[in-house]
């Protein structure tokens, strides 16, 4: 070589990446992906950071898409879910957790608006499933079936679609033209949907009708009733028909005080449906304490902001017209309720009983091989029922009672209703590590307390069925979206490229994330440590 | 005057980033607005292959204020670097790291040969070539301090910047003007009564600039590099001196884990220890506020070098004067919001 | 055209013809004239294009000068004596990495006892550096060595200085011609770097060199400056084609031909041994003189040539190392070494700290030197009794106090003594 400069003072630049200093490693980073405690909450299996992701980009269609490869009821879930991926979220421990189902509804109300459909599948199998029920199982189960290519056929028995989410949620926690315009997306992919079509013998209706599988999902419509000594003329009657009769043309008529009796969401929705109706005054009388009320405490808080009255630690004994005889209880030292033998009576003109539903399941009865346990179908780890074919999910089946664990068992089922159609087992992919909080580097991200949705005031609300909590516009969709932390999963931030000290981060382009150059990392840890979301591990080297 | 905001969110918009806004990249933003760090075509002034330590900080440092001079200069852009670890962990024959005209004389005449090179691109007709000066805490606040103040004074076109480690850490963890005090180096070892550097010395050589009154004079962290690049960007818009400050946490030389320096160099703000400021013209104009205050045990705790200020079960005092001078610090510079 | 000027003028005027770039100045005594005048003349814009930098130290001073040197620039600084040293580790540094700048050096003494006069201490302690170093002999000549000096530096890529006796050369006023610019320019090409910080071109220069290649480029050092024997040689003489006068070289023989006694010396002293010798010629004593103008490299085949005839070699030095005696003599011994029939060689220090240098003193040197040779250095018309006292002093109590003073008190009270003597003599007279 000739020397072109004087020899060994003057060198050309950038030679020293012969030099490979990588052999100096005893840890080396590696990319890794977690499971987000959001995705890992919840009950639809949603991939919630994954949409997020899309909507903090301001590409609300890619994150609409995103989001439904899962749910296709988005603007339903944004309204009811109780959403476990807030209370998981690890935004939470910053400020506040990040506004999930906020920004859920607003995709799935911007998706109402624009029109956004779902596209109809590429190929058709030739398999013909039943699903039995237009409630959220059975919705979801039909949508991602027929994603699938499967021929649907929904046979439901009721005169509308939605099950629970039209006859057991009010109006004004979800209007019905949203439920409307969500099956209306789903039937266009061309589910057959048929109405006042109740199955009685589901054996019968999977035979005949010529179907490959069935799907059942009938909910739990028949209130349980608890036995109250009655006199004269009370007025007693079921949450679920009260609910149900709010669809109807006329009003149930439930007088000036109303009281409610149980601890549930439905106890809360029956309450508050009440006032809209017109009583003066809601009481909600529960054997137990708050802390241990099942129903939600959102919706408690906004139900004693419509001023609703709660009567803990009580149960009614009898009722004599207008009289209620209430006794007090108390909570023993595992927590149930006991009788002190305490007594005190409480004035009512209507009496609702909200002790929670059970199953109509009389068109299993000339179906062989299938179980009942508890009130509820047995299903096996792919929600096949004891006979082949024949899977169930939602209320039916044993599970929390949402609309989300519905949605989740729909598309699960059809998961598995696709396996068995195919001839397979289908395999569960193995699930990541979970993406802890102290797996984070939270000092990356910028304090940023949640948007509160718009509520109406209480007094307007209590007299109308005007949706309470308001939506998100695009201003704030985009800020809640921006708020997630992406923890566990890449979001390519850069900082594993800019903090190498050893320029041993190769960044690959948008999309591409990063790649070690293990040329030259020496393994010093400070990707690692200032990933914020914690996708870098540090593995030891093997020699 | 327009109508005002429509809403808090409209005005959020624009100030928050909820992710990104502290880290390298952003994916939200614009090319033009990410920093040159996140860039795919950042120049790499200082590539791959050096010598440095794992975990170095002026390494780090260097890469982050050249690349970022670099691209303010459009690449018309000279480096004199002072002797200390950059120089010998970048360019021992036979070969370099560096990706642009370098050149090393000295350890105390980095200043001096900087104002040269100044000099004769300005009598050589290259006016849009620029020149930086570089070195460590040694090679600035101590031996070079002579030509840096001479450099300043005569308000020579050059952007000094000083990697700042708290010692001599090439020749094996010296103390130097800049180490701070309890801190353990190999001339202040852990003995006698009162172990470590001793209080009441040293100094901050960034304030001394001011004094000065050169154009201007900046000090940032590797652990705030949009501050860091703003710095450095806004330092080679100024014709005359300049001079940067960076906190350059040094593994080796502290005696921490090599994953923690940008957690050190954050703590060192976070507790107002290192203050962030920026000045023009011999005034302080902005200071980097504190964001999340911590003590400075949470700092010291994580180094070996102040590990004899906890071994006893009784709290060490002079824990308490290194909170008073984070204190003083904060005070004096006003770091904490309001 | 010819001027009356003062050395120091004649320096800066001629400098200026050279076109420097870059400027650095510091001053410092007996040199401190000189950047004086380069800064006049760029102020007054009779030299364009050159940024004058006053700088903070000498240390500062050569290392704007290599910062300039390494992008580009040609650059210039001046110094003496202490200014040398302190700016020492830059000396070298400059040279090793090759840059071509030109230092005027004005020779002085070096402290302690702190002495601005002249001798050649400071050129001596760092004759090592790797510089080139030119003495002059002549005011003309110092002007003159500039031009030589930049032509040279450049074409080697060495680093040059060029040694002016302080205050004797620097301070004098003397008839000198300053060239035209043209025939400068037409002597010295602008400076074409073989090496420079360029963006375009990007290199790291000042690399960090271990034991595996350090004695390769210490070897290229010496290399370099052993093949510049011609050049040099080659430079003074198209100076002289050009300038019409003779300028530089290696060395300059004087009555050599025929001469058993040669002197060999550096700088100014040169003329003064030159009356000497012609006194000496007039009374037929076959002794001549080498003006020694390259000191480094040192010029040792060219020094065996011009003594090859002589029997006794008398080396003027106007230094001293404590430990060993006269630089230049050692330096001319070990030229003989590989001589056949080598001759004698005879050591004198003189004008140390700028004791001036008489004719008288010089020849009754020489001729002691014919006929009663020493051994060791001689220094000349040293105070014998100062030195016998002190020495005596000394012996006497540890802590007998610096020689400086004391001598200064003996002196004192000599001549108070003297003084005292001679009133006394007149009274009685």
């Amino acid at each position: 070589m000739a020397v072109k400069h004087p020899y060994a003072i003057t060198l050309d630049v950038g030679t020293s990446r012969v030099n490979h200093t990588g052999s100096w490693r005893t840890l080396r980073p590696e990319y890794v992906d977690r499971l987000p405690p959001c995705n890992a909450a919840c009950p639809a299996g949603e991939d919630i950071q994954g949409w997020l992701s899309h909507a903090e980009a301001g590409d609300y269609e890619q994150a609409f898409r995103a989001l439904t490869r899962n749910n296709p009821l988005p603007a339903i879930m944004g309204r009811v879910c109780y959403h476990p991926c807030e209370g998981a979220c690890n935004r939470a421990q910053i400020d506040e957790a990040v506004g999930i189902n906020a920004v859920e509804r607003f995709l799935g109300d911007l998706a109402i608006a624009k029109g956004w459909g779902f596209a109809a599948p590429e190929a058709e199998t030739g398999k013909k499933v039943l699903v039995v029920g237009a409630g959220p199982a059975g919705l979801s189960a039909a949508y991602h079936l027929r994603r699938l290519g499967h021929a649907v056929v929904i046979r439901e028995a009721g005169p509308l679609a939605g099950g629970m989410m039209r006859f057991g949620i009010p109006k004004y926690r979800l209007p019905r033209h949203i439920i409307d315009a969500e099956v209306k997306r789903i039937t266009a992919m061309g589910v057959t949907l048929s109405l006042n079509d109740k199955v009685d013998d589901i054996e019968k209706a999977v035979t005949e009708g010529g179907f490959d599988a069935a799907f059942l999902a009938v909910g739990a419509h028949i209130a349980k009733r608890a036995y109250i000594p009655a006199a004269g003329a009370a007025k007693v009657l079921d949450a679920v028909s009260l609910l149900r009769s709010m669809e109807g043309e006329e009003p149930p008529l439930l007088g000036r005080r109303v009281v409610v009796y149980g601890g549930g969401n439905t106890a809360l929705d029956v309450a508050r449906t009440a006032k809209r109706l017109g009583a003066e005054e809601a009481i909600i009388v529960y054997r137990r304490t708050r802390e241990k009320m099942p129903a939600h405490d959102f919706e408690l808080e906004e139900a004693l902001d419509e001023g609703i009255s709660m009567k803990w630690l009580s149960t009614i004994k009898n009722v004599d017209g207008g009289t209620m005889q209430i006794e007090k209880m108390a909570l023993d030292d595992k927590g149930f309720p006991q009788p002190t033998g305490e007594f005190e009576t409480l004035e009512a003109d209507s009496l609702v009983l909200a002790l929670g539903q059970d199953v109509d399941l009389s068109l299993l009865d000339k179906c062989p091989g299938i179980e009942i346990e508890n009130g509820v179908v047995k299903v096996s780890p792919n929600m096949m029922t004891g006979r082949r074919g024949v899977f169930a999910g939602g209320d039916m089946a044993p599970s929390e009672r949402t609309v989300t664990v519905a949605v989740g068992h729909g598309k699960k089922a059809a998961r598995h209703i696709d396996a068995f159609l195919r001839g397979a087992d289908s395999q569960a992919t193995d699930k990541h590590g979970l993406a802890s909080f102290d797996r984070l580097n939270t000092w990356y991200y910028e304090d940023a307390p949640a948007t509160v949705r718009p509520m109406i005031t209480a007094a307007r609300r209590v007299n109308t069925f005007e949706e309470v909590v308001g939506g998100l516009d695009e201003t704030n969709a985009l800020y809640e979206a921006r708020r997630c932390l992406s923890c566990g999963n890449c979001f390519e931030c850069d900082n594993c490229y800019g903090v190498c000290p050893d320029n041993a981060v190769i960044k690959l382009g948008p999309g591409q994330r990063f790649r070690i150059d293990y040329d030259y990392c020496k393994g010093c840890g400070l990707c690692a440590a200032e990933c914020p979301c914690g996708a870098i591990d540090m593995v030891p080297e093997q020699l | 005057m327009n109508e005002a905001p429509k809403t808090m969110d409209a005005v959020q918009k624009l100030k928050f980033y909820q992710k990104g806004t502290h880290t390298v990249g952003n994916r939200l933003v614009s090319e033009a607005e990410r920093n040159v760090q996140a860039s795919i075509e950042r120049s790499n002034s200082l590539t791959c292959g050096h010598r440095a330590c794992q975990g170095c900080g002026e390494a780090l440092g260097a890469r982050y204020a050249i690349d970022a001079a670099m691209r303010a200069a459009n690449n018309q852009l000279i480096a004199v670097n002072a002797t200390g670890c950059l120089e010998v962990f970048t360019t021992p024959y036979p070969e370099t790291s560096w990706q642009m005209p370098w050149l090393h004389s000295l350890f105390g005449n980095a200043a001096a040969v900087a104002t040269g090179v100044a000099a004769a691109m300005r009598v050589t007709g290259k006016r849009t070539v620029r020149t930086v000066a570089q070195g460590g805490d040694g090679g600035t606040t101590d031996i070079g301090f002579g030509c840096l103040s001479g450099m300043f004074e005569r308000n020579d076109d050059v952007l000094y910047i000083c990697y700042d480690n708290e010692g001599y850490m090439n020749t094996g963890v010296q103390r130097s003007s800049a180490t701070p005090p309890a801190a353990r180096t190999a001339t202040t070892p852990n003995l006698g009564p009162e172990p470590g550097n001793v209080f009441g010395t040293g100094k901050f050589v960034p304030k001394i600039a001011v004094a000065h009154d050169i154009p201007y004079v900046a000090t940032a962290s590797v652990a705030d590099l949009h501050d860091l690049e703003a710095k450095v960007t806004k330092a080679m818009g100024f014709h005359g001196a300049r001079y940067i400050h960076i906190n350059v946490p040094c593994p080796l030389g502290w005696g921490a884990h090599s994953g923690d320096t940008i957690k050190l160099a954050r703590l060192a703000i976070e507790t107002g220890l290192f203050p962030v400021f920026e000045a023009e013209h011999g005034r302080i104009t902005t200071v980097r506020k504190i964001r999340r205050r911590v003590p400075v045990t949470d700092y010291l705790k994580l180094q070996k070098r102040y590990a004899h200020l906890f071994k006893g079960a009784e709290p060490d005092p002079r824990v308490a004067r290194i909170q008073a001078m984070a204190d003083r610090n904060i005070a004096d510079y006003g770091l904490m919001e309001g | 055209m010819l001027e009356q000027l003062e050395g120091s003028k004649a320096m800066a005027r001629t400098i200026a013809l050279c076109r420097p770039q870059v400027i650095c100045a510091y001053p410092i005594t007996p040199q401190t004239h000189i950047v004086e005048g380069v800064g006049e003349l760029v102020r007054d814009g009779t030299l364009e294009n050159c940024e004058f930098i006053n700088v903070e130290s000498e240390f500062a001073a050569l290392s704007v000068a290599i910062g300039a040197s390494a992008a580009g620039a040609r650059a210039y600084t001046a110094t003496a004596s202490q200014g040398l040293l302190f700016m020492a580790e830059a000396v070298y540094n400059a040279a090793g990495l090759g840059l071509p700048i030109v230092m005027t050096l004005g020779n002085r003494a070096i402290g302690a006892p702190i002495n601005i006069w002249n001798d050649h201490s400071d050129a001596m302690a760092l004759r090592e550096s790797g510089w080139i170093q030119l003495f002059a002999e002549t005011n003309q000549e110092a002007a003159d060595l500039h031009i030589i000096a930049f032509r040279l530096a450049e074409e080697l890529s060495v680093p040059t200085m060029v040694c002016v006796d302080g205050f004797i050369l620097t301070h004098a006023m003397e008839r000198i011609d300053i060239p035209d610019q043209k025939i400068v320019d037409a002597y010295l090409p602008p400076y074409e770097p073989v090496q420079v910080l360029d963006v375009e071109h990007p290199m790291s220069i000042g690399a960090m060199v271990g034991p595996d290649a350090f004695t390769e480029v210490r070897y290229l050092q010496y290399y370099k400056q052993q093949t510049s024997f011609r050049l040099i040689e080659t430079l003074s003489q198209q100076f002289a084609k050009l300038f019409g006068r003779v300028a530089g070289g290696l060395l300059r023989s004087y009555h050599t031909e025929d001469a058993e006694f040669v002197v060999v010396a550096m700088g100014s002293i040169n003329g003064t041994i030159k009356d000497v010798i012609d006194e000496m010629r007039a009374e037929d004593i076959a002794i001549g003189l080498v003006s020694l103008v390259t000191f480094r490299p040192f010029p040792v085949r060219a020094l065996q040539e011009a003594l090859a005839h002589a029997r006794d070699v008398l080396v003027i030095d106007k230094a001293l190392d404590p430990g060993m005696g006269g630089p230049l003599a050692s330096n001319v011994a070990i030229a003989f070494r590989n001589m056949d029939d080598a001759p004698n060689l005879h050591s004198a220090i003189c004008g140390l700290g700028g004791r001036p240098v008489t004719k008288a003193s010089l020849s009754r040197l020489f001729r002691q030197a014919m006929v009663q040779p020493w051994e060791g250095p001689h220094f000349l018309d040293l105070n014998d009794r100062v030195i016998a006292r002190e020495i005596h002093r000394r012996g006497k109590a540890r802590r007998a106090g610096p020689a400086a003073e004391n001598i200064l008190k003996i002196l004192e009270r000599e001549k108070a003594e003297k003084a005292r003597a001679r009133e006394a003599a007149e009274g009685a007279s």
